[in-house]
């Protein structure tokens, strides 16, 4: 159980506040399956798509997450301002972002049930910063998070930041999620 | 030192004597209830993790209700339609609200309500963040994702962080003859953000409270969620009881808070100080009074939803609408089946509430979700350009009801119908003094 972790690396992609799940994943894509693995790419596609235009890719705006056409965006890492996730509890919001290739988010405050379906399904890392850096980074930026020291390196712009522990529930996000970690703790059998 | 009703629960459902806020415990599931956006991811990942021929825990305590895509001809929203209804089968369940059936529902949060499932005392999940409108029964209720809801599947449980409580707290005896409790959770979204209540339960007392029917009651707690609230709660009375018993014969238990049981906070509110309220676009705190707003232009106006489309939001709606002609199209869509027929039968002065609204230029929808959300774009009252609406829903981020171009006003029936008379933002007030002398 304690191996190193891996750092995650990769462009940044900088969103404001308030980041609701409709402008995650609008609602008129929520109907495609999770399962196949040909329809689930729909969600890379859309992933982000509501978000209205000009803050989408801050600070210069109109810049999609996934380029038309893809179903796999090149931004790695999300930096956003507060409450990112509120709105509805549709689990597709996480697993669109993981799906266009997203493995970690960075904001100061997150809406509870998004944080929770990131870290129980294990789509990708919601971590939590010490201050609001979607003004200081900017999308491109080549970023490192340090997982095993809570650092975020900004390789573009030469800055480092502390970013605050997982807490209670790291277990589950290094156990992969929430099945994973029943598994490791005898809850749910094997099959 | 005393516990909450939020904290009693939780603490009774993890086989502890008490339970304090930032705890982590397992809790026993008593309902779990799903839908067709959200039901066959859940569906499988329970497949995938316990076996294609698992069983669920209880199939007593699992209840599907289709309610999001219904009448679309979306091929693929009708498939996941078709999912739940395999699911049930090859499960047995005996709580599936099927489409096309006489036991077709709508609206999941109002049909749980209806069908008795909303019972003090107990533990509800479900896979959808407006699950939290049951606590106006005295529930612990709060919406999950498809992975929190297939673990319940397989096991009837689900580890909750235990939240602190903010207490908000209504004087007065009875609602003034304009207001609505969408004026009141509009309000105190407006005073404490669209994350002023996160990972907290936000609990509503008082007299004020005690007066409110359980649709209103109901239409307050379905929005803790547009504050961040993991959970909305009223406690328990004769109202609650009254409208229980009328619903189930299950057992239920009244849990109240302690006298003593601690608070994040408090919060005090008079119901005489309180003006009809509106979010302006694009977030439920963008406050403003229908009055500041008063002439603001408009396009379009939807009545419906859990929180905006019960019986009680459509009389109040009519009871403004009759006699008068829109001025915009109009949009009415009842929550539940139930609703729906309650159209046929409600009047005043004689007149059903579905003629009042036909008669006035209104067009009628069948019961469910519909344009609350956008959903596909043959979805009933869509806003599918730059259309500016008003709304008896409870969200406005941009794009919930469509297209990101469009623009969503929230407000109370009684807001939205004086505004669908005159085509633009109208204080309710005008018409309900008519109304009175």
């Amino acid at each position: 159980m304690s191996t190193t972790l891996k750092p995650i690396k990769g462009k940044a992609f900088v969103l404001g506040k308030n980041i609701d799940t409709d402008q995650i994943i609008p609602a008129a894509h929520l109907v495609y399956s999770l399962d196949d693995p040909e329809e689930r790419k729909f969600y890379g596609k859309y992933a982000l798509s509501g978000v209205p235009s000009a803050e989408s890719g801050l600070p210069q705006g109109n810049i999609p997450l996934t380029k038309e056409g893809k179903t796999e965006s090149e931004f790695r890492i999300i930096v956003a301002s507060d409450n990112f996730g509120c709105g509805s509890s549709r689990e597709h919001a996480p697993a669109c972002l993981e799906i266009a290739g997203v493995e970690a988010i960075i904001t100061p405050t997150y809406a509870r049930i998004f944080y929770r379906n990131c870290v129980d399904g294990g789509f990708l890392i919601p971590f939590e910063s010490y201050e609001d850096l979607s003004k200081e980074v900017h999308t491109g930026d080549e970023l490192e998070i340090d997982q095993e020291n809570f650092v975020l390196k900004n390789h573009t712009q030469g800055k480092e930041y502390k970013i605050k522990p997982l807490g209670s529930v790291a277990d589950i996000v290094r156990a992969g999620g929430i099945f994973e970690y029943a598994r490791q703790n005898g809850m749910v059998a094997k099959i | 030192m005393g516990m909450t009703l939020t904290e009693k629960i939780l603490a009774k459902h993890s086989g502890k004597d008490r339970v304090s806020p930032g705890d982590n415990v397992w809790v026993d599931v008593d309902i779990l209830m799903t839908h067709d956006v959200c039901g066959p991811p859940a569906i499988g990942i329970f497949q995938k993790q316990f076996g294609e021929n698992a069983k669920v825990w209880d199939k007593e305590k699992l209840v599907i209700i289709p309610d999001h895509y219904i009448f679309t001809a979306d091929k693929y929203a009708n498939r996941n339609v078709d999912i739940l209804r395999a699911f049930a089968a090859e499960q047995d369940l005996p709580y599936f609200y099927d489409v096309g059936t006489d036991s077709y529902k709508g609206v999941c949060h109002v049909a749980l309500a209806e069908e008795g499932f909303t019972r003090p005392g107990d533990v509800l999940f479900g896979t959808d963040s407006h699950t939290c409108t049951a606590g106006a029964f005295g529930q612990f209720a709060t919406g999950i994702g498809n992975t929190d809801a297939a673990f319940i599947m397989g096991t009837g449980k689900l580890w909750v962080k235990v939240p602190e409580t903010m207490r908000f707290v209504f004087e007065g005896t009875s609602m003034p003859p304009y207001l609505m409790a969408k004026d009141l959770i509009l309000k105190i979204i407006g005073d404490i953000g669209v994350d002023g209540a996160t990972y907290r339960t936000m609990e509503f007392a008082g007299p004020g409270i005690k007066a409110l029917t359980m649709e209103d009651r109901m239409t307050l707690t379905n929005m803790a969620i547009e504050a961040g609230g993991k959970n909305g709660v009223v406690e328990p009375d004769a109202i609650t009881e009254a409208y229980v018993k009328a619903r189930t014969n299950h057992p239920y238990e009244l849990v109240y808070s302690d006298p003593d049981a601690k608070y994040h906070s408090e919060r005090y509110y008079n119901l005489e100080e309180i003006v009809p309220m509106i979010a302006k676009p694009h977030s439920p705190d963008n406050k403003a009074t229908a009055e500041e707003l008063e002439g603001t232009y408009l396009n379009r106006a939807y009545i419906g939803s859990c929180t905006g489309g019960k019986l009680s939001d459509f009389r109040a709606a009519a009871e403004i609408i009759q006699s008068n002609k829109v001025k915009i199209d109009t949009f009415i869509v009842p929550a539940t089946t139930e609703i729906a027929r309650g159209l046929e039968t409600e009047t005043i002065f004689g007149i059903p509430l579905i003629e009042i609204f036909k008669e006035a230029g209104c067009q009628i929808g069948n019961a469910s979700c519909a344009a609350c959300l956008g959903g596909p774009s043959d979805t009933f009252g869509r806003l599918n350009s730059d259309e500016i609406c008003i709304s008896s829903t409870n969200r406005n981020y941009p794009g919930r009801m469509g297209s990101k171009q469009a623009q969503v006003y929230l407000a109370s029936p009684y807001t939205v119908a004086a505004s669908a008379i005159t085509g633009v933002i109208t204080d309710p007030r005008v018409f309900i003094q008519e109304t009175v002398i």
